[in-house]
């Protein structure tokens, strides 16, 4: 097995880290560049800044805060929320970003996966997919950060995205996002059983528990973290520490 | 003491030069022949496709730049698709002829447990010298077994000589970073790479003092 990447997702609106439930419900919980140099020197592995609402108003408007970020966290980041556009993600790379996570745009026009994988690689196109289980071991694809539903089918969106040429999948349960009930263990065995591209799992770590239970049962590259880490539930030596101590790989 | 960051259009540059000036040093992005030329050392970024990123140059008329610089023997260094650009030939989209400065071919990366294994590369992991020295190389000081980030599909098959670090992946070992005289390739990411790469990028800017 190879080593599991511990990510922070910091999740954006109007200039400050915002935590909801369910994707809803926002709480205005810090400033996202203190955040991610607390997490960076506190050796996070990676860092996504989401811009919650990008997508609802039709913007993209991050840059300032990568710039920022750029200066001082020397890991990945990868930025989603409103990328729409050739040139937007070529001024999100240039603020200094790795990799833009792509939702609502690739469901209303998938080829826009397939054209910006050949211009920049597939290893910085991010597939964000948001999901919610509709029963019977199926979900259903939603975007705008969990507003709209697309009746698109979860396991083959995963899959027609990675044939479009997306080099990972941020994948976000919106029935365990906020909840701090743990990951759904079930979505991520489904999709990783059909894909070969890594998977971020997202949504519902309330514990370092939930991680090694998620990572035990389904073949999940990642895992974002929230709540864990912006309410200090955990510290991230405590949650890699945890991994450890179960026989999963890490980065020390 | 100046160090110029090839700027072509592609790569994640801002990150490359942001790590630079953490680490002190007089840094440009730059992609004038007359600046690079006149630079103690010099950085070709790069992400992305091999033959994307060889238009790239080509279309800013860097190519023999590159070269003419190399000849003086000052330090360079290409990260990732940067260091893929430095061989002979790259099999992305197509065969594409590289720079030709280290002898090797770039293909992808094999993957001996298909089931498990994906690809692109995305994750942490360690460098290896099995044998090689590492002091008075860009790695000094870099303990055995450091994490790094590697981001990539492709990975270049240089002859032994020029390997200065080797990476397991899916139970294959890739070359994963490459020295010839003051030529250098890192196929992660050093500016990416926390604490660990930061000490890379220190070593570069020594080096070029040195010059």
């Amino acid at each position: 097995m190879n080593k599991i990447r511990v990510i922070a997702r910091v999740d954006v609106k109007n200039e400050f880290v915002i935590k909801g439930i369910h994707l809803e419900g926002l709480r205005k919980v810090g400033n996202p560049n203190e955040m991610a140099l607390d997490y960076y020197n506190n050796e996070i592995d990676e860092i996504i800044f989401m811009d919650a609402v990008a997508a609802y108003y039709d913007r993209n408007s991050l840059s300032e805060l990568i710039r920022k970020a750029c200066v001082n966290v020397f890991i990945p980041i990868t930025v989603g929320g409103g990328i729409r556009t050739i040139d937007d993600i070529k001024n999100t790379l240039k603020s200094g970003a790795d990799k833009v996570a792509i939702n609502t745009k690739a469901v209303q026009d998938p080829d826009f996966i397939s054209q910006s994988k050949k211009i920049f690689g597939s290893q910085c196109i991010v597939s964000s997919i948001e999901a919610k289980a509709i029963g019977g071991g199926k979900w259903e694809v939603y975007t705008d950060n969990g507003r709209e539903p697309t009746g698109k089918d979860v396991i083959e969106w995963a899959k027609y995205v990675e044939e479009l040429g997306a080099g990972e999948i941020l994948l976000t349960s919106i029935d365990k996002e906020g909840t701090k009930k743990g990951f759904d263990v079930e979505l991520y065995q489904s999709v990783a059983s059909i894909v070969s591209i890594p998977i971020i799992a997202s949504g519902g770590m309330g514990k370092s528990d939930d991680a090694v239970q998620l990572i035990k049962r389904a073949n999940v590259d990642a895992i974002a973290i929230a709540s864990v880490l912006h309410y200090k539930l955990e510290s991230i030596q405590k949650i890699k520490d945890t991994l450890v101590r179960n026989q999963i790989k890490v980065r020390l | 003491m100046k160090i110029a960051i090839i700027d072509f259009d592609i790569g994640n540059v801002r990150s490359i030069l942001s790590a630079f000036e953490n680490q002190g040093a007089n840094v440009c992005l730059t992609n004038d022949k007359n600046e690079i030329l006149e630079s103690n050392g010099v950085i070709l970024p790069g992400v992305g496709a091999f033959s994307h990123g060889m238009d790239s140059l080509n279309k800013y008329g860097l190519i023999e730049v590159i070269k003419e610089y190399t000849e003086s023997n000052r330090p360079f260094m290409g990260i990732c698709l940067g260091m893929q650009m430095l061989f002979e030939e790259g099999d992305e989209f197509g065969k594409t002829k590289g720079l030709g400065l280290i002898p090797g071919r770039v293909v992808k990366l094999p993957t001996k447990d298909s089931q498990n294994e994906k690809l692109p590369h995305v994750s942490w992991n360690e460098l290896n010298s099995k044998d090689i020295q590492w002091s008075g190389t860009v790695l000094e000081g870099v303990k055995e077994a450091s994490d790094m980030y590697f981001v990539h599909s492709y990975v270049a098959e240089p002859d032994n000589t020029y390997i200065l670090s080797t990476t397991e992946y899916s139970s294959y070992n890739f070359c994963s970073s490459v020295k010839l005289g003051n030529i250098y390739g890192c196929q992660f990411h050093p500016e990416k790479s926390g604490k660990n790469g930061l000490k890379i990028v220190k070593n570069f800017i020594r080096m070029c003092e040195n010059e």
